[in-house]
């Protein structure tokens, strides 16, 4: 296991045990270290994640399986999340998404077999005065069409 | 720098203010995430080496702001002090902007906004219809203010409500203040919020917290996100005053992950504010103390349920569990917490400082002060604006918004996201506050509106929904759990015309038991859409199941796509765009799409010049027709 992750991970319990009176409050906080670091939250990162927390791994899992933005599997370099929601829709994000899907070859929640692409529909972004929109990681995009998405792919190669 | 008190604070506004006088031009950016998307960082950047090219550097200061709410004209561009407002401003724009409008104080005509009603080009921000029917009292910062700069807010009074507050005040006076401005939480339901700070007030306890709702899960809604990115101070400053009447000393601040720009901000200002005494122990040399914390989730809807919220701050999923006990009493860790909304807080600075008569006047008898709303869909001025609550729908969406999109007819407009409900036209007069709302169906839930045109099927709109909260409902409860599930059931089978003549009884009857029966607000209005569209609309609901018909042409079931032979030029583009070689025809001939092939995307109706406007859809009747003379391609 990487010692630098259990080395981040202890600072940030210390730092968030500091903060709160219960060290389990740091779980959240420590899941999104987690995934930063290994890309990905499966058995062997709950498992790392409950030890440096003291609790089970059960409970870890439980929260793991809750939340949607923690991936348990790994995903693509770039995890391309399209807002499937009312506002995009009305704008068009349907076919942007069909658009996607025929580009890369992937259906949504699949990653192109190079694993640089996963493809992801995803609620309301909170960027509905550009809709349809994405995010590409954690960069935000806007007012899109098939040709601007054929730019953005483009300009990421 | 050293850590500010009462008195201090006022000298270093003054310094700032007096540092600020040199008759320099400012040049605002607006940085919020709609302008950051057209390249805003990119062209303040331009700016910047402009001024350092031009040496103008003693003349000219370039500040990106927070969100200046007209997302749809962005990136805008604000020559102060003149006001002047320039839209859509691109970087090959810079040159022009200074040598004419910095260097000689003339107009880049181009760049100033068209009011599209009178033709008429209008030069100052405030002047333009959108702005100008606003009453922006919590929003209005939002343009003149750098968010990453401390200095800003306190040029702009920032932290002097605090200071009165701390200097003169008793707990009891500003609970006694945010009630009689009668104050009611933005975060949905809209409780009194003084009310509630004096219910968890009156808790002993060794401990109590505050928490500031930012999870804003609402589809369409994105002011609070607005807030945090611009003006983050005003809700720090709010929920210290809170904290203060309320006796907490602990304060946690929930973002949504998805709000990377927010989280960025909101964690700057505190840092800033805990460096100048403004948190911390002691704050502005008080007895006082308090520090607050950003605690990020994880992608749910529901934990923006209050009590789902503490579960996940304490590390466990977000479960909303029974009230009472409400969290006033027994919150996070079992402790008195007082938890109320982004667009809440930073209400109570502008309370305090203006004081609660001023902000009673503003509003209606129930509902007091301003609402920010984002106006998103099928509407001409996508953005934010805030208003005096009790304003008309139809000023808002026709007089602010523009009108709907492309010349088409408005249908309806949808308040209150997942929990709330479709308005139809005929209501666009009512005064648009949180009791008119809970008449019409929906409610003001946390501001978003969704306009809908003519082209929009609302048996969708409510599948649309129900899909929504059936997918984010945590599945604890049953009613909400399987009812919904229920609900989208039936609604997807009406939209594929398999809807039977006793589905409006059961929509009804399943609506209303999940209404009484579930545990939180989710499931408790989770039927709110089917509802209101049952009630409004309740004719296109009939043509879907008795007519195999859907009247806006959208369900994909129910709707053919047809090349009309008299119109048809024989272009090829429609052939070229299907993505499923449906269509086929040569050059100069007819082109036919072969039904049973057919995808429904709609790329040959997006393609067909509109000159042309060969491509039809037909439903009903006519659908059938046309798929009874269909011919299959013929394989080249
Ligand atoms: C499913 C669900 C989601 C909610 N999401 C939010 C939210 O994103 N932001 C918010 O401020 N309140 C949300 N609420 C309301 C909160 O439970 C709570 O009432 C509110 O934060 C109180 O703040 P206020 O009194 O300032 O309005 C939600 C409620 C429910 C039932
Ligand atoms: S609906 Fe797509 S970002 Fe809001």
């Amino acid at each position: 296991m990487s010692p630098a992750f259990m080395d981040l991970t202890k600072k940030k319990i210390e730092e968030i045990a500091g903060r709160y009176p219960d060290k389990r409050a740091a779980l959240l906080p420590v899941l999104h270290l987690a995934q930063s670091e290994f890309g990905q939250i499966g058995a062997a990162e709950e498992a790392l994640v409950a030890a440096a927390l003291d609790i089970k791994p059960i409970e870890v899992h439980e929260v793991v399986t809750f939340y949607t933005m923690y991936n348990r599997t790994s995903v693509g370099t770039y995890h391309i999340q399209v807002c499937s929601n009312l506002s995009c829709s009305l704008l068009g994000s349907g076919k942007l998404i069909d658009h996607l899907s025929r580009k890369l070859g992937i259906l949504p929640g699949e990653t192109t077999k190079d694993g640089r692409f996963t493809l992801s529909t995803v609620e309301c972004l909170g960027a509905c005065e550009e809709a349809p929109s994405m995010m590409i990681n954690f960069d935000y995009y806007g007012g899109l069409d098939e040709k601007k998405i054929d730019k953005i792919l483009d300009d990421l190669k | 720098m050293s850590k500010l008190n009462v008195s201090s604070l006022d000298s270093l506004r003054n310094k700032i203010l007096k540092k600020r006088k040199k008759d320099k031009t400012i040049v605002t950016i607006c940085g919020g995430t709609g302008c950051h998307a057209y390249g805003c960082m990119e062209l303040a950047e331009a700016f910047k080496a402009e001024v350092r090219a031009r040496k103008l550097t003693n003349r000219v200061e370039v500040r990106t702001t927070g969100c200046h709410g007209f997302c749809e004209r962005g990136p805008i561009v604000v020559i102060q002090p003149q006001e002047i407002f320039y839209q859509r401003v691109k970087g090959s724009d810079i040159d022009e902007i200074f040598d004419l409008t910095i260097l000689q104080n003339k107009l880049v005509d181009r760049l100033l906004y068209v009011d599209s009603a009178s033709g008429e080009k209008i030069v100052e921000e405030k002047n333009v219809p959108f702005y100008k029917l606003q009453k922006r009292i919590i929003f209005g910062n939002n343009g003149f203010i750098d968010p990453t700069d401390i200095e800003d807010y306190i040029a702009l009074d920032g932290y002097r409500a605090l200071a009165k507050v701390l200097e003169g005040m008793t707990p009891e006076d500003v609970i006694a203040e945010i009630e009689k401005a009668g104050l009611r939480g933005r975060g949905g339901a809209g409780f009194p919020t003084g009310k509630k700070w004096e219910i968890c007030r009156g808790y002993k306890a060794d401990q109590k917290y505050i928490i500031c709702n930012a999870d804003e899960g609402d589809p369409g809604a994105y002011m609070d996100r607005s807030l945090l990115e611009g003006n983050p101070h005003s809700v720090i400053e709010g929920m210290i005053i809170g904290a203060y009447a309320i006796g907490a000393t602990e304060g946690y601040i929930y973002v949504r992950m998805e709000y990377p720009l927010a989280v960025k901000n909101i964690t700057q200002a505190l840092e800033d504010a805990r460096r100048m005494g403004l948190l911390g122990d002691s704050i502005l040399g008080s007895k006082f103390s308090l520090d607050i914390h950003v605690f990020k989730g994880a992608g749910a809807f529901v934990s923006g349920e209050e009590t789902s919220l503490m579960a996940s701050i304490e590390g466990r999923r977000a479960f909303p569990r029974q009230k009472p006990p409400f969290p006033a009493e027994q919150g996070l860790w079992g402790k008195p917490t007082n938890i109320n909304n982004v667009e809440t807080w930073a209400n109570v600075p502008v309370i305090l400082s203006k004081g609660a008569a001023w902000f009673g006047k503003i509003g209606t008898r129930k509902s007091k002060g301003t609402k920010i709303f984002s106006l998103v869909g099928k509407i001409n001025n996508t953005g934010l604006v805030e208003v005096p609550m009790g304003m008309t729908l139809r000023e808002i969406i026709f007089d602010i918004g523009g009108g709907i999109k492309d010349g088409k007819k408005f249908k309806a407009v949808q308040t209150g996201g997942p929990s709330g409900g479709c308005i139809p036209a005929d209501m666009l007069d009512s005064p648009i506050d949180f009791d008119t709302l809970n008449k019409a169906g929906s409610m003001m839930g946390s501001g978003g509106m969704i306009v809908m045109d003519e082209d929009t099927c609302m048996v969708d709109v409510a599948r649309y929904f129900l899909h929504f909260t059936q997918e984010e409902s945590c599945g604890k409860c049953v009613p909400c759990r399987i009812g919904n599930r229920q609900l989208v059931d039936i609604l997807t089978r009406i939209t594929k015309g398999e809807g039977k003549a006793e589905d409006l009884k059961t929509l009804r009857s399943l609506a209303s038991t999940i209404k009484s029966g579930s545990l939180c607000g989710l499931g408790q209005t989770a039927p709110n859409p089917v509802l209101t569209t049952m009630r409004y609309f309740e004719d296109e609901y009939i043509a879907h199941i008795e007519k195999q018909s859907c009247p806006a042409l959208v369900c994909k079931d129910l709707i053919v796509y047809f090349i009309e032979p008299d119109k048809c030029v024989g272009c090829l583009l429609c052939i070229k765009s299907c993505p499923v070689d449906a269509i086929s025809g040569e050059r100069r001939e007819v082109h036919v799409i072969d039904q049973e092939l057919c995808i429904k995307c709609g790329a040959c109706l997006d393609v067909c010049p509109a000159k042309v406007g060969a491509v039809s859809k037909y439903t009903g009747k006519k659908k059938t027709a046309v798929l009874k003379k269909s011919v299959k391609r013929e394989k080249p």
